[in-house]
């Protein structure tokens, strides 16, 4: 009992330490160059925070257009990516037949459709969420695919045996929950790229112009205000674990329950 | 009139016209309501085949399998099937694993969760009902793979080396309760195994099958009175003799 509760202290002790200690060189390292457009410092960026949230920032605005960029992109690339990915894996021939075109368009990085983005969509909220949808579609594309082909053959046979004979029943009953926990971590990646795929596409203007974190972080470059763009780079790192925890936790909750390991 | 009939059974799988394997070649066994019977042979003798035909999950070349009055084409949950490896759903429960072939006929889900209950406390593990697979023991596991084949009431059991990945004292406890689910519930078991003292201490007949072609060697009666002794004399002398037969198509 004592040696776990020790260990528990450790497991506080030495991550906040690693990071005040981050802290602490990072204010050296700003206080050494001198000068808060090559480097902020540690308080040149926490004051810019300050005045943003208690001045005429835009922060609360920025997370909200971000986050319906994501959530649109997100949502799209869900429903293609789960649809067409267990239509691949459970149909040999539809695989065959759509595969070649899967794989022409899955190296091409997602940032390359911007201009394209843009003109079918215009510099909308759209465009942006295009983009995270690209991003985000084929990680959640490939690993449902892989889950659908890997559904044990013995839990196939078992249902059938047990009068579930119909293709959507044996595809809702035992081939989609035998495929979750590699679906899962799918998405799990897919939120990673898509995040990241949302500065890229707001940075070139996906989006409806005013708002959104890529989008300021690149306003604030031009006013040459770089504390305010490392509190936005600040919010973006937290943004993007925090969703990552939450899905996570979210996860685990369901997925512990009959899985040994957790994500 | 036999309850189970399986005529003329033959099952070709083929490579190309030149390299045709023929797994089953004119199979025929009639079993009666109520026995146990055991597939024994060498690997590649077709058993597990010719369960999986039983079972609807393969289709024989030629021949037909009969089950009271019907012909056996898809498959069917009158014919519940224990599999060799572990089958039951991980993203399920005991209980929902148990009840599920009973989801599947429509059956509303108190009348299915007492049904599926009952076959839980049939196999001893009614204090795992809400237990999920990886949290139980292999043994245990293929006691819920037995309740979960029983509870739409199979007119015949298929068993495919149900205990083959079970440690030995284990599989002796297995066996002996099978016999006691199979006398309260009357079954009709098919059963395949590698074990030929499995298949002694649980058979009322031992279907002998040699390899290539899958045949049915000899069909021996085990008149033992139960429960069996697996030292007894008699038990060592049909094992014996079981043995040699099997012996004779490898030398």
């Amino acid at each position: 009992m004592a040696s776990k509760k020790k260990r528990d202290i450790r497991s506080i002790l030495l991550p906040v330490s690693a990071v005040l200690m981050f802290i602490v060189i990072w204010q050296i390292a700003g206080m050494f160059v001198g000068n808060a457009f090559i480097m902020p410092s540690f308080t040149d960026t926490l004051s810019a925070f300050i005045n943003m949230v208690t001045g005429d920032g835009t922060i609360a605005m920025d997370l909200y257009y971000s986050l319906m960029h994501f959530a649109m992109g997100m949502t799209a690339a869900l429903i293609v990516g789960i649809c067409v990915g267990a239509a691949m894996g459970w149909f040999y021939d539809f695989n065959r037949f759509i595969n070649p075109v899967i794989e022409l368009f899955r190296p091409i990085p997602p940032l390359a459709w911007i201009p394209f983005a843009i003109i079918w969509f215009g510099l909308s909220n759209f465009a942006a969420g295009f983009i995270i949808f690209i991003g985000a579609v084929f990680p959640i594309l490939v690993n449902t695919y892989t889950g659908f082909r890997n559904v044990p053959k013995v839990f196939l046979e078992a249902g059938k045996v047990l009068g579930c004979n119909t293709n959507i029943a044996l595809i809702r009953r035992i081939a989609f929950p035998s495929a979750y926990p590699s679906i899962i971590s799918g998405i799990r990646v897919a939120m990673g790229v898509g995040w990241m795929c949302l500065v890229g596409a707001e940075i070139f203007g996906a989006g409806s112009g005013k708002y959104g974190l890529g989008k300021n972080l690149w306003t604030y470059y031009n006013l040459h205000q770089m504390p305010n763009v490392v509190v936005y780079m600040i919010i973006l790192g937290l943004i993007g674990l925090l969703i990552d925890i939450l899905f996570r936790h979210y996860v685990n909750t369901q997925m512990l329950k009959w899985q040994d390991d957790a994500l | 009139m036999s309850y189970l009939s399986i005529k003329n059974i033959s099952k070709k799988f083929n490579g190309g016209e030149a390299d045709e394997v023929v797994a089953l070649d004119g199979i025929n066994l009639d079993i009666a309501d109520n026995e146990f019977i055991c597939l024994v042979g060498p690997s590649g003798c077709g058993k597990t085949t010719l369960l999986r035909i039983i079972a609807g999950l393969e289709t024989a070349t030629s021949g037909t399998v009969v089950l009271t009055d019907h012909e056996i084409t898809d498959p069917d949950p009158e014919r519940g099937m224990v599999f060799q490896e572990y089958s039951l759903f991980p993203w399920m429960t005991v209980s929902e694993n148990v009840a599920f072939g009973l989801e599947m006929k429509g059956i509303d889900k108190e009348t299915r969760n007492a049904k599926a209950l009952e076959y839980i406390d049939l196999v001893g593990l009614k204090q795992f009902k809400n237990s999920y697979p990886h949290e139980l023991s292999g043994g245990m596991r293929q006691r819920v793979a037995i309740a979960r084949a029983l509870a739409t009431d199979p007119a015949v059991l298929l068993m495919d080396e149900p205990f083959g990945a079970l440690d030995a004292r284990t599989r002796n406890t297995m066996q002996r309760e099978l016999l006691a689910i199979c006398e309260r519930t009357k079954k009709t078991v098919l059963f395949v195994t590698h074990s030929v003292d499995e298949a002694v201490f649980l058979s009322d007949r031992v279907v002998i099958m040699s390899a290539r072609p899958g045949k049915i060697q000899e069909i021996v009666e085990i008149n033992l009175p139960r429960p069996r002794d697996r030292t007894a004399p008699d038990f060592g002398d049909l094992r014996r003799h079981i043995l040699n037969m099997m012996g004779e198509q490898t030398s």
